[in-house]
């Protein structure tokens, strides 16, 4: 089971922003292990952010996003209190879903 | 076939429909698949082509990016950008000298900001750009970034 994702959303006027740090290996496809062999690529391909039933955010990712990346953005409306959602699918087809409230 | 059997086989169906049914809606509500071709492209201007524009991408001043001059670690490099482009709906960061020059590629729905920052790998010193779709056309803004020490193995 993949670890969880660390979610800070801050409410300011009328916006707010989302800090996400997402925990996955991120592993490129083009590193060698010990042995010689090619590590194959795991990684995340898509990620996206709800907020009352609505997507805020939605990407696809390849093999050069960082392991564990911190991904910030930000977008109009969100009450301190009020419930963001975050969920991603790997090449593996594993999936988190993680949510947080507006502070 | 054994009573036993064939409860454990129907069980497996249910689940594997059940897993089906799932990944249908999740395909639903996420916009489009991964885009392959755009993930295997080797430059910005083939990144661009794959995503559907007809002409080259010009530069433009309204795109504000932060990128570091200097990355001690390939591994982990810190790039934003934000776009002042009106009608901005998509935001993409190529590296150009990356095996697969396109890291992520972000879609802004109405309403979000076209502010978005993201950690990167870089295998090499090379130009990093953002790409932005506005409208129907893509524009870009570049920085160079030097990177010390690879973050692509080796």
């Amino acid at each position: 089971m993949p670890e969880p994702m660390r979610i800070r959303a801050q409410a300011q006027g009328d916006k707010t922003t989302v800090r996400v740090l997402v925990s996955h290996e991120m592993e490129s496809g083009q590193r060698k292990d010990a042995s010689g062999k090619t590590v194959p690529a795991w990684f995340i391909q898509d990620i996206n952010a709800t907020w009352s039933g609505k997507i805020v955010m939605s990407a696809q990712w390849g093999t050069a996003v960082s392991k564990n990346p911190l991904v910030q953005f930000s977008f109009k409306g969100g009450k301190v209190g009020e419930k963001i959602v975050l969920s991603w699918t790997d090449n593996r087809g594993e999936k988190r879903t993680d949510e947080a409230m507006i502070v | 076939m054994e009573r036993r059997d064939f409860l454990a086989r129907s069980g497996t169906t249910v689940v594997l429909i059940a897993a089906s049914t799932d990944l249908t809606t999740a395909q639903a509500q996420s916009s489009p698949p991964w885009n392959k071709a755009a993930f295997d492209a080797k430059s910005l201007l083939e990144v661009a082509k794959s995503m559907g524009a007809t002409s080259t991408p010009t530069e433009s001043k309204d795109l504000l990016m932060q990128a570091p001059e200097i990355a001690e670690n390939g591994n982990v490099v810190r790039i934003g950008v934000q776009s002042n482009l009106a009608n901005t709906t998509q935001i993409s960061f190529v590296v150009e000298k990356n095996p697969s020059a396109l890291a992520a590629l972000f879609n802004i729905p109405v309403g979000s900001d076209a502010h978005v920052s993201i950690n990167l790998k870089m295998g090499q010193s090379s130009h990093v750009y953002a790409l932005v779709k506005a409208g129907d056309k893509f524009f870009y803004a570049v920085k160079e970034v030097k990177v010390t020490l690879g973050g692509c193995g080796g």
